[in-house]
């Protein structure tokens, strides 16, 4: 079965910074797939450079068996990857509703004309988006906050609006950079519960970047382990906890713990 | 402008030896850079970018035109010492050419010294790459950011005064056309090296007096801004600036 | 959709308050025309005011709704003004008859939107302080080419136009303005377009085009731009390259930072009160170009974002924009 999202001999430099060097990763349709590693491993880098934010210097990012290195970011997203960022990036003056709109709106194919003119055509297309967004916002029990800026919600509402906003697109990809970051473990816990319900509500593959283990071994059915931008392991849960490499460079103390 | 037009005060009202009305006007000017820093930008430090933009364009057309109605008409600058001309292989020079060229390399190759070698400078290159860390590394970021605009005008003076030596007329749309052409030339080297804004100031001046000798002289700053675009469309950072990739 | 507050809310008020409001204007514009209603000079403000509104809202798209930094504004309206101008004087033989004016008006913006299009490919890889300064550019050789071509009568300018801007003409125009913005404001383009502002990176990863968003923001600014420019040629009957300077740059912006970024009532606010502020400076001479940079340089200090910024009245929403205002309220 050819991967959903492949990822072959990808490298990232930055001046002299080899911040991606060669990276490979296989994700699966349906699977969940965990990214791991220390701090300025490359993690993020990965994910910027999937989602189009940087182009690769070298190497072929495959998703769906079409090559996306070097296509803009919007018209990644438009293929059908979501994600999030680590830094919550949500559009801070724009209301909670408007920011799923945004995203929502890939989807609609009314021309410039009809938009200009408030043609009918046009008129109908907005009125599904406005309905489509707030069914999402619903789903998420985030419907009574529709009208309020998104800067002014709490943080762990903004990391979920996030994600809302990254489903609107109908993505079959969603990647998460660190979703628990912030979070203590009673939160960690249901934040596995809410992933959980994402995965089987929403029919999308997920990657995440994490540094909490229990999160990590409970929800991945896959592993990929980065330091300094090489991909040293790969591969189920247990295998990867059993690894020696990863526990040399990584895990040590939490494994033990 | 100001720069000139304190020079003008100053020796139309006591007579005063070159070298010190120049340290007056920078004095003077720094003053006023400061001033402005501390009134119309340090309240918007943390405001949108635009915003600061907008003060500073502000603050420009308030000096200008404050300075125009109180002086609608152009005036002569008095010289303030003689010059005399040499032949040198071929190429006339005076010596007033010399002198202003010989104090603006001064005035740059210590400011270049300064920002690459002073804890002032490396102060003012930390706050200007991550104005959020820095204060937390006991760097006085106010006063790094004063001293900064201090500096700015006090140079801007030194320049109005030597402008207008070369060029002894003073008006109040001076500053203005000098100020943008400075932009300019900071913008085509690559804002943040000083090296970048000597070699856009070079660049500028030379393509302007070559426009001038080829076309008539209305075309110069048609050139000049084309100049700008084309190099902006190729170099979007100046011709020495970093593309900084920006961290997500 | 920019604005989460919202002036006024009656829905059932508010969907007939543009229609009604828009026709009124209109009507009494009609009626002036036919009985002179007001004088001469009410007359002038009165066009200056709908010129300003039209050259105050369509700056609001790029410098408020898409949060850039163009100074560049003066320039379209030149464009627009000179290519109208031209084509009124220059190409078309004899005088333009009063049902042609629009096209004439609209030729003056479509040569500006064209001119609005290069640039917007200019902001693709360039942002903030780089991207004034190359609308600062714009605007400089914009005015220095008009000054060098013989064509459009160097620096002295363009003598002769007719007097054709009329005072239905101006209002028909101001409403098809704030109708096209509003619309356009309130589409999926104009989130995209608010979503640049915010944050164009996260943008570009939710799907938003950003590329078209911005093509179309300064194509559509510029193109009224230069309807602007075009009333106010025909209006004068006189230009020159000296009218369009960084002065009258700074007027528009002024405009658009009192009234409000991202608000079209803001806009309209903001014309009003600065044409009428600019009648009452009018014996300050030069102290008004000093004036006005102070109101702009207190207001980013007090006001950043204007006395209406980021608001609305519901009045100006498309219907079902309204009806979403509801539904946020009580889901
Ligand atoms: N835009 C950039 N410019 C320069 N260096 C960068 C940039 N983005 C990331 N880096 C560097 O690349 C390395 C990997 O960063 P990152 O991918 O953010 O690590 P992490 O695994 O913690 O997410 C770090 O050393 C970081 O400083
Ligand atoms: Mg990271």
């Amino acid at each position: 079965m050819t991967p959903l999202l492949q990822l072959d001999a990808v490298t990232k430099r930055f001046g002299g910074l080899c911040a991606v060097s060669a990276a490979r990763l296989e994700v699966q349709a349906g699977h969940t797939h965990g990214i791991i590693g220390p701090n300025g491993a490359g993690k993020t880098t990965l994910f910027n450079l999937i989602t189009g934010i940087y182009t690769p210097d070298e190497g072929a990012i495959r998703f769906e068996g079409t090559n996306i290195a070097g296509f803009r970011p919007n018209q990644i997203a438009a293929r059908g990857i979501g994600r999030t960022f680590q830094n919550i990036r949500l559009c801070r003056d724009l209301t909670v509703l408007d920011n799923v709109r945004m995203a929502y709106d890939v989807r609609l194919t009314s021309s410039t004309w009809s938009a200009l003119l408030n043609l009918p055509s046009h008129r109908r297309e907005e009125q599904r988006s406005i309905e489509g967004s707030f069914e999402l916002l619903k789903a998420f029990g985030m419907d009574a906050m529709a009208g309020q800026l998104a800067g002014g919600l709490p943080y762990g509402l903004q990391r979920r609006l996030e994600i809302a906003r990254a489903l609107a697109l109908k993505p079959r990809l969603l990647l998460l950079d660190e979703p628990a970051a912030g979070m203590n473990s009673a939160e960690t816990l249901r934040l596995m519960e809410f992933l959980r319900w994402v995965r089987e509500h929403f029919d999308v593959t997920l990657v995440l970047i994490e540094h909490h283990m229990k999160l990590v071994m409970g929800l991945c059915d896959h592993i990929t382990v980065l330091d300094f931008g090489v991909t040293i392991a790969d591969g189920t849960p247990a295998e990867i906890q059993g690894n020696r490499r990863v526990i040399d460079a990584y895990l040590g103390e939490e494994v033990e713990a | 402008m100001v720069g000139a037009f304190a020079c003008l005060l100053l020796v139309s009202l006591v007579p005063l030896p070159f070298i010190v009305a120049l340290l007056a006007v920078m004095v003077i000017t720094a003053v006023l850079g400061a001033l402005i820093e501390r009134v119309a930008y340090r309240p918007l430090r943390q405001a949108p970018r635009v915003s600061a933009i907008i003060t500073a364009l502000g603050c420009g057309l308030v000096i200008q035109n404050t300075t125009l109605s109180l002086s609608p008409y152009a005036r002569p600058m008095p010289r303030l010492f003689e010059s005399r001309t040499f032949e040198f292989a071929g190429v006339t020079l005076n010596s007033l050419q010399l002198f202003i060229i010989g104090v603006s390399g001064v005035l740059m190759l210590g400011l270049d010294f300064v920002i690459r070698k002073t804890d002032w400078g490396i102060a003012l290159r930390a706050t200007a790459s991550d104005r959020a860390t820095v204060p937390l590394m006991g760097v006085p970021v106010n006063r790094v950011i004063s001293l900064t605009f201090a500096v700015g005008g006090a140079l801007a003076g030194a320049a109005g005064v030597l402008y207008s030596q070369a060029y002894p007329v003073v008006g109040a749309a001076m500053g203005a056309l000098i100020g943008w052409k400075a932009f300019v030339a900071a913008v085509i080297g690559g804002i943040g090296s000083i090296r970048g804004a000597v070699l856009g100031g070079y660049i500028l001046g030379v393509v302007e007096v070559t426009t001038v000798v080829v076309l008539p002289s209305t075309w110069r700053d048609l050139i000049a801004y084309s100049l700008l675009l084309v190099i902006l469309i190729f170099k979007p950072n100046g011709l020495l600036g970093s593309a900084a990739q920006q961290k997500v | 959709m920019p604005t989460p507050r919202t002036l006024g809310s009656s829905v059932a008020g508010c969907r007939w308050a543009l229609p009604v409001l828009a026709a009124s204007a209109f009507l009494a514009a009609l009626l002036h025309q036919q009985w002179a209603l007001f004088n001469g000079y009410t007359e002038f403000v009165l066009i200056t005011a709908g010129i300003n509104i039209i050259l105050c809202a369509s700056l609001n798209l790029v410098n408020g709704y898409m949060g850039e930094f163009s100074v560049g504004h003066a320039g379209f309206m030149a464009v627009g003004a000179y290519a109208a101008g031209l084509l009124a004087v220059k190409i078309l033989p004899g005088a333009t008859p009063v049902w042609a004016f629009p096209l004439v008006v609209a030729f003056g913006g479509v040569i500006a939107a064209a001119i609005g299009f290069l640039l917007a490919l200019l902001s693709f890889k360039t942002r903030g302080d780089y991207l004034a300064i190359i609308t600062l550019a714009f605007l400089m050789i914009v005015k220095s080419a008009l000054e060098n071509i013989p064509f459009t009568g160097g620096p002295r300018g363009l003598l002769g136009i007719e007097r054709l801007t009329t005072l239905p003409q101006t209002v028909a125009w101001v409403i098809v303005t704030l109708w096209v913005i509003r619309n356009l404001v309130y589409s999926k383009f104009g989130r995209g377009i608010t979503a640049i502002r915010e944050d164009e990176l996260a943008a570009g990863a939710m799907g938003v085009r950003t590329r078209e968003a911005k093509i179309l923001a300064f194509v559509v600014s510029s193109f009224f731009g230069g309807v602007a420019g075009s009333l106010f040629a025909h209006q004068l009957q006189f230009i020159n390259p000296a009218t369009f300077d960084i002065i009258r740059s700074t007027d528009i912006l002024v405009m658009v930072y009192i009234g409000g970024v991202a608000s079209l009532t803001g806009s309209l606010l903001g014309a009003v009160l600065v044409t009428v502020l600019a009648q009452l400076l009018q014996p300050l001479g030069t102290w008004r170009a000093v004036v006005m940079p102070l109101t702009l340089v207190f207001l980013m200090l007090f006001r950043p974002r204007g006395l209406l910024g980021l608001r609305e009245f519901a009045w100006l929403l498309p219907g079902r924009e309204l009806l979403q205002r509801i539904k946020e309220k009580s889901p």
